[in-house]
Order: structure tokens, then sequence, then C-alpha cells
């Protein structure tokens, strides 16, 4: 698929058009030095829910997603213009500092990363840094919540201060999911949390995200249709830096408006 | 099918060559491998082997009367009064002692080059912090002169002992005497000396014949004559030797350029200096005083193969060194001085004490100054610094600095740190300083690589749950880079302990006889360092200093050595996997 250079508008489904958004992103563009990777987003995405991007890769869905808390900005040629609300709120202004926006918007990615320090201190690090529990005794509780919402208390209760990398690959990133829980986010980015697991890991992350839906927003990139299909309320579909389609999970999968979205989901390309 | 065939031929006709080619790259390796640790083995195996005696040295114990009248001119016992005391004229007592025939100057100043008036120091030193031993008769341990200690440990000449078996009677016990011997026993020396010094004439004659070659061969007037005229000489020279060496001649001369033969008789050793009557009778001058001048058939012909005109210690000195050892004076110790002392001119007293603590320091400073501000400088350019023309010149830089000539630094703190901010010469501080400039790209350049061997997953994790840049970097990149970090630095520093050049501009090639103390005052004392003592026992023109100077190299790469292992232990230890 050349890029041809010309940018079709989003078709956004009924359901998307007065949705009270959790965040909001209009008119996002993102360059990659002169590259440009992500033309005229907008989008909202609604609070409590589970948000999918799917697309082909290098479609630009993992830099849309690393723009909702700034993480584009650890990259030193990326530059975003357009405008990404939380709650109203403008997170591209000067007066938000990206750390406390990164405390607010936890992250899980693709490869599970853990410190290479014990499970404890993991979870531990952000409730810390952020000065979230005054005691040791307040830090042991965030720690066991944290640990209980991402299911991973009872695997490891024993043995806290053993190594996060020894775990296996499912239960490292869930320790990842409780290490962000840790720190109280409102909303979680997954950037491909399953791509590396096998499927019953998979199975008992999806079925955490499901669990994490009632108190989170929740934004998942993931190459997985099933997936998207099986954990997302609201989908997204990005081909080449554009937001092709955007509509209820739903409605995506079973009436697709766009050639492109019904050639991507039914396996034509991609 | 058929194609598939002819693939798989041609395949295994490949296969077969493959395997050869991958045997013959592994066989290229072992014997890579092979060779390098052979030179390795030679060439620590000949240091080592040159070392060996530096590690012993032969200690004379004297009794020493430590007589009031001498030490203390004052007579309080206070410091200042012991201080102006003779505490050499005490040790050349005792050392008399041992040896009472001997009377004329010329032969006691002889036998007081046996040790070092250097030691009378010590002496000095004991007596003043025990100030109880005036009075007193104590025993004194000090070095041999590292010229008697050669020739103990067999190293100056080979010797050789003969039993003539026949009667013989001495004319004395002390002076000039004769020994006159029933049977014509000496006269193998006799022919010994003739034929030795017909090789000379012959060798003399040899250089006769090339002259009178080269004044044939010659053209203008001038070089013809030069070239007569030396053949002349030498033709001189010859018919002198074949006339000392025609036999017949009543007696023959010892010369200080034949092997020296003395004889040990009656507890005494005489030194030949004639020999005449057809072998029978030896003229020679007593240097151990004998007991009697009875005749005896119990006595030896001793020869030191290496004449005295070829050596550092005279034929005397040896007599007297053999006698003390015979008498248990002289003991072979651990050589003790070598890492308890300074450098000294005296190479028995020469110690590696003060070029370790002198490096001991340097390498504080060089640390203290080359780690922290290389792991800042790696870590701001590695997570901090925009990826931009002058950050990138900053690197291509320091890169550079890491292949710049060591001396250059040198010159570089000779200018800048000396002339421009007049630091004091040959300090620790100044070798320091110009160290960690040469070191800082090392460290550098061995950090960044270890910062960015951290997965950038890590920072990305930090940077996710709202850790700021600089709580990544030092909770997270830095604990994790340590490992390679501290090997790096480490690697940088051995490498700075075994820099002669640099030190050598900044003059740290003092000659510094007191260690430097091991304090803060110490860093501007005068002071050397290992390897640069190396380069000046190497230069030294005692032949002792070759010992010591291999010792001292082994030394330093025990230093190396420690240090490298220092470093994988630390990485084994810190290192962690994710």
């Amino acid at each position: 698929m050349a890029d041809t250079g010309l940018h079709n508008a989003t078709v956004y489904h009924d359901a998307t058009r007065n949705l009270q958004g959790k965040i909001s992103l209009s008119d996002v563009n993102i360059f990659y030095g002169e590259k440009q990777a992500i033309h005229d987003v907008s989008m909202d995405i609604p609070d409590r829910s589970v948000t999918a991007f799917i697309g082909p890769s290098g479609c630009g869905k993992s830099t849309i997603l690393r723009s909702i808390n700034r993480m584009n900005e650890t990259i030193d040629i990326a530059r975003t213009t357009g405008s990404v609300k939380i709650d109203g709120e403008e997170i591209n202004s000067r007066s938000v500092d990206p750390v406390i926006l990164r405390a607010r918007v936890g992250m899980v990615f693709q490869k599970p990363n853990p410190f290479p320090k014990s499970i404890y201190d993991n979870v531990a690090y952000g409730p810390r840094i952020h000065g979230l529990a005054s005691s040791r005794s307040e830090l042991d509780g965030v720690v066991e919540t944290s640990l209980r919402k991402a299911g991973l208390w009872d695997e490891v209760a024993d043995r806290l201060d053993q190594p996060g990398t020894g775990l296996s690959g499912g239960q490292q990133q869930r320790l990842v999911i409780a290490r962000a829980i840790a720190v109280s986010p409102e909303v979680i980015l997954m950037d491909e949390p399953c791509s590396a697991l096998d499927p019953i890991a998979t199975a008992k992350i999806e079925e955490l995200i499901d669990e994490l839906r009632e108190n989170y927003c929740i934004v998942i990139v993931t190459h997985s249709m099933a997936q998207a299909a099986r954990v997302s309320q609201m989908t997204a579909f990005f081909h080449m830096g554009d937001l092709v389609e955007y509509g209820p999970t739903e409605d995506i999968f079973t009436n697709p408006h766009e050639s492109r979205t019904q050639d991507y989901i039914t396996g034509r390309f991609g | 099918m058929n194609n598939r065939t002819a693939i798989q031929a041609a395949v295994e006709a490949r296969l077969a060559r493959r395997y050869r080619a991958e045997a013959r790259f592994r066989l290229f390796g072992i014997l890579a491998i092979m060779a390098a640790i052979s030179v390795l083995i030679l060439l620590i195996g000949s240091i080592g082997a040159q070392s060996i005696p530096a590690f012993r040295t032969n200690e004379l114990t004297l009794q020493i009367t430590v007589d009031p009248a001498r030490v203390d001119p004052a007579g309080d016992r206070s410091e200042a009064s012991l201080r102006r005391g003779s505490y050499s004229s005490l040790m050349q007592a005792a050392l008399r002692e041992q040896f009472p025939s001997i009377g004329e100057r010329s032969q006691l100043r002889e036998l007081f080059g046996l040790y070092t008036p250097l030691n009378s120091a010590r002496l000095l030193d004991e007596v003043i912090a025990n100030p109880d031993l005036v009075g007193q008769t104590i025993d004194f341990s000090f070095p041999i002169s590292d010229d008697a200690d050669l020739y103990l440990k067999g190293l100056t000449t080979g010797t050789s002992e003969m039993r003539p078996g026949f009667l013989a009677t001495p004319s004395g016990t002390s002076g000039e005497i004769t020994l006159r011997a029933n049977a014509n026993v000496f006269s193998p020396i006799v022919s010994d000396i003739r034929a030795q010094l017909t090789r000379r004439a012959l060798a003399v004659e040899e250089r006769v014949a090339r002259y009178r070659q080269r004044a044939a061969n010659a053209t203008s007037e001038e070089s013809i004559e030069r070239f007569n005229s030396e053949a002349e000489h030498a033709a001189a020279e010859a018919a002198e030797l074949r006339a000392l060496a025609e036999p017949g001649a009543d007696s023959v001369e010892m010369s200080p350029d034949l092997p020296s033969r003395l004889v040990r008789i009656n507890g005494g050793t005489v030194l030949i200096e004639r020999i005449s009557d057809g072998g029978r009778v030896a003229e020679g001058h007593v240097l151990v005083g004998l007991e009697s001048a009875e005749a005896s058939d119990d006595w030896t012909i001793w020869t030191l193969e290496t004449p005295q005109a070829e050596r550092r210690i005279t034929d005397s000195q040896i007599a007297w060194a053999e006698v003390l050892r015979e008498r248990g004076l002289v003991r072979s110790v651990f050589n003790t001085y070598l890492f308890t002392n300074a450098d000294s001119r005296e190479p028995e007293l020469a110690g590696v004490l003060g070029a370790m603590i002198g490096s001991a320091l340097t390498m504080l400073v060089t640390m203290l100054l080359a780690v922290p501000i290389g792991v800042a400088t790696a870590v701001y350019l590695e997570e901090f610094a925009p990826k931009n023309r002058l950050t990138g010149f900053i690197e291509v830089n320091i890169n550079n600095l890491a292949a710049v000539p060591s001396i250059v630094f040198g010159l570089l703190g000779l200018a800048v740190f000396i002339s421009l901010f007049g630091l004091p010469r040959s300090a620790p501080l100044v070798g320091g300083m110009v160290l960690a400039l040469m070191t800082l790209p090392t460290v550098i350049i061995s950090s960044r690589a270890a910062l960015k061997a951290v997965p950038p997953s890590i920072r990305e994790a930090a940077l996710g749950v709202g850790a700021s840049k600089i709580q990544t970097v030092t909770h997270h990149v830095l604990p994790l880079a340590a490992p390679g970090i501290l090997t790096g630095s480490i690697i940088g520093l051995a490498q700075a302990l075994g820099e002669t050049a640099p030190l050598l501009m900044i003059g740290m090639v003092a000659f510094v006889a007191d260690a430097p103390s091991l304090s803060l005052s110490g860093l501007t004392e005068p002071a050397t360092v290992m390897p640069v003592q190396i380069f000046l026992w190497s230069d030294g023109a005692e032949r002792a200093f070759e010992p010591r100077t291999a010792a001292a190299i082994l030394i330093l790469l025990a230093l190396m050595i420690l240090f490298n292992a220092a470093a994988v232990f630390l990485r084994r230890r810190f290192e962690r996997r994710w």
C-alpha cells in the first residue's frame, strides 16, 4: 500500500459523535523529524471502557497511544501538534508536568519490563516516588491491593522479596499492570500487552482487562482482531497514520463503513 | 525429483569444503591463543626468573657495642646529643674485630666497602628510639653491599677449589708472605696463565693483521699512516704478551686481568701475587690472618674465574665476605627491604614502598577526579544531551582524546597545572590530575557503553509510572550500568597505574629516598610511582638493580592483576539480569 498522499476524513460511527470522552484528541499530528507519522487524528475515548486501536504494523497506533501520556517526548525527534485533553484539561500545555501526567496515565508495554528488583519493590516503586504511602504498612497495603487487582497476589504473596524478573512472562505482564495500578491512575495505556505471551497467559490478561474496565479508562493497542473483539467496547482502525474508522467494536466488526477497514478485519491485508 | 538430487549433490560437494574451512578456522583460533599464551608465559617466566635474586638478600649481623663515648657526646642521653654521635665508627669497629690482622688504611677502606654507611642511619634511629641501648652490646643486622650480595648469591664469578694434598709452609701469618710447597702444585696455574696470555697475544696479533690489511687497502696517505701506527702499537703489545707467556721465565706475575687465585691455609686466606721456583713457591698478601705459620697439607687453592678487573667486588672483599658467611654472620634472608624501604642509591637498601605509596596517592587523585567527572559526562551525554551538532562534536573529540599519546597529557600538565596554576612539581596531586585527564576518555567511553546497554524498556517502565528523568537515571539506569561503569573505570585506573610517560614530564622521575606520608599532606610532597621506579631502576648502573627491576615489574603486575580481579569480582557481584 503506497502512500497516495491523500488522507481521507475519518469515518465516525454514530455512537462516537456525542460521546462523553475521558480523553479527547483533536487534530493531533505527530512528526518524527521530517516524516509525519500521524495525520489529523480526532477522537473521544470514553471512560470505564476498553478502546482498542487496531491496524497494520507501522500505522501509527502506538504513536498515538504514546501521545496520551507524552511518552513521545522521550524521543528527541518526535514533535506533536494539536490537542490532547484528559477530563477537558490540555495535557500538552506547559503547565502540565509530564511526571504528574504519567502518574495519572499508567502504561503497560509490549514486552513485560519489570525492574530487576523484588516483586514488592516493583509495585512499591511508583507509590514511593510519588509519596503516596506515608508508612510501611500503608505501602504494604497498596502493594497487596495492586497485586490483587492485577490477579497476581495469590501467586506471589509468599515470595514478594524475589526478583520480578524471575516470574513467567504472563506473571511479569500482570506485575507490570500491578505496578501501573499502584499509583492509582485514571487511564491505563496498553501497547500490545499480550503479543509476547502464550494463549493461557493472554486469556488471563484479557480477563484482567475486563475487570479493570470497571474502574479505569483503558486504551489497548493490539494486532489481534479477535482480542479487540473480545475485550474492547470501542475500536479505532488506523491506517498509514490516519484514523480511518472509529466506532463501537460490534459495529466495526459487523458493519464496517470503510472498505479498508473491511479488508483489514477480514484479513485481506495487514 | 531429478532436480532435487542435483541440488543435494551440489550441497554435499560443498559440504566437505565447508566443514574443512570450519575446522581450519578453529585451528587458527586455537593456534593464535596458544601463541599468545606461550608468549605470555615466556615473558612472565623470564621476568620471574630474573627477579628471583631480588627476593632474598644477605644480611650481616654484627655485635655492636654502643659506646657512650662515641654516640652520646653530651652524655645526657638527649636526642640532640645522640644525633651527634658517630654511629658509623661503631659499625666499623665491630667489623674490624672480625679481621684483626688488617691494618693498612686502604685495606680498611675496602673492608668498610662491604656495607653502605647509610646503614648507620638505621642504627641511629634504633638508638634514638630506645636510648637504653647506650652502653649495651646489641646484635645489629643490616644488608651487606649489593656487590658482596651478588657474589654470595654466586652471580659475580664462578669459583672452584682444589686440594693439592701436598705439604705447604707459610712464611708468616700476616702481611706479605710466601708459601713453599714440597711439589710444583702451582705450576698448573702458571701454565694456565701462560695459555691465557698466549690467547690474548693471538687476539692482538689478529688485530695487527687486520690493521695491516686496512693499511694495504687504504687510499689516502693519512689513513695508511694511521693504520700502520695502530698496527705497530698492537704488534708491540702482542710481543710483550708473548714474552710474558714464554715458558722458562723464573716467576709469573698474577694480574687483575686474569682469574684470581687464593690459598686458604691454617684458617687464613692469602691472595697469590707471584709464582716462582717452577711452581713450588707462591708469594702473596694475607687477606685473612693465618692462625699459625705451621706447615700443613690441609689447604686449598681457590680460583675466582672472573678477573678482578671485570667485577666490582675486590678479591679481598670476596675473601672477607666468604669468611663472614662461614662464621655465620652473613645469612641469606627474605629481602624485606624491598618492601619496607623507599628508593635508595644503594641497591641493597632500595625498595618499592615509596613508589607504592606514591602510586596509591596518585591513583586516589585520579580516581576522585576521573570517575565522578567521567560518569557524570557519560550520563549527561547518554541520557540528557540533545542529539545535535555540538554534542556530536563533543563525542568525536572524546573518542579522539582516547587515542592521544599519553605524553601529550604530561606536557599539558606541565604547561597548565605546574606553570599556569603553580602546583608543586613531582607531586602525586599533579600526577593524579594528569592521569585523570588521560583516564577520562576511557571512563566516559566505557560508561556510555554501559549506559547504552541498559534496555530502553527499563527507562520506559520508570517513566511510565511517573518517574522523572533524574529518578529514572539514578534509580534504574545507573544501578544497572554500574557493573560496566565499574569495570571500565577500574581498567582505566589500571592503565593509569602503569603509565610512565606523562609523569616524566611533570617531574615524577625524582629520586625520592623518603617514602611520602600516606596522608593528605603527602599529596604535595615529591613522590614517584611504580612504573617510573621501574624505569629508574632499569637505568641503574649497579647490576643488583637488574633483579630488583624485574621484582618491581612483578609487584606492579601483581597490583594490576589485583585491580582487574577486583573489576571482574565487582562485575559478577553487581551484575543483574533483566
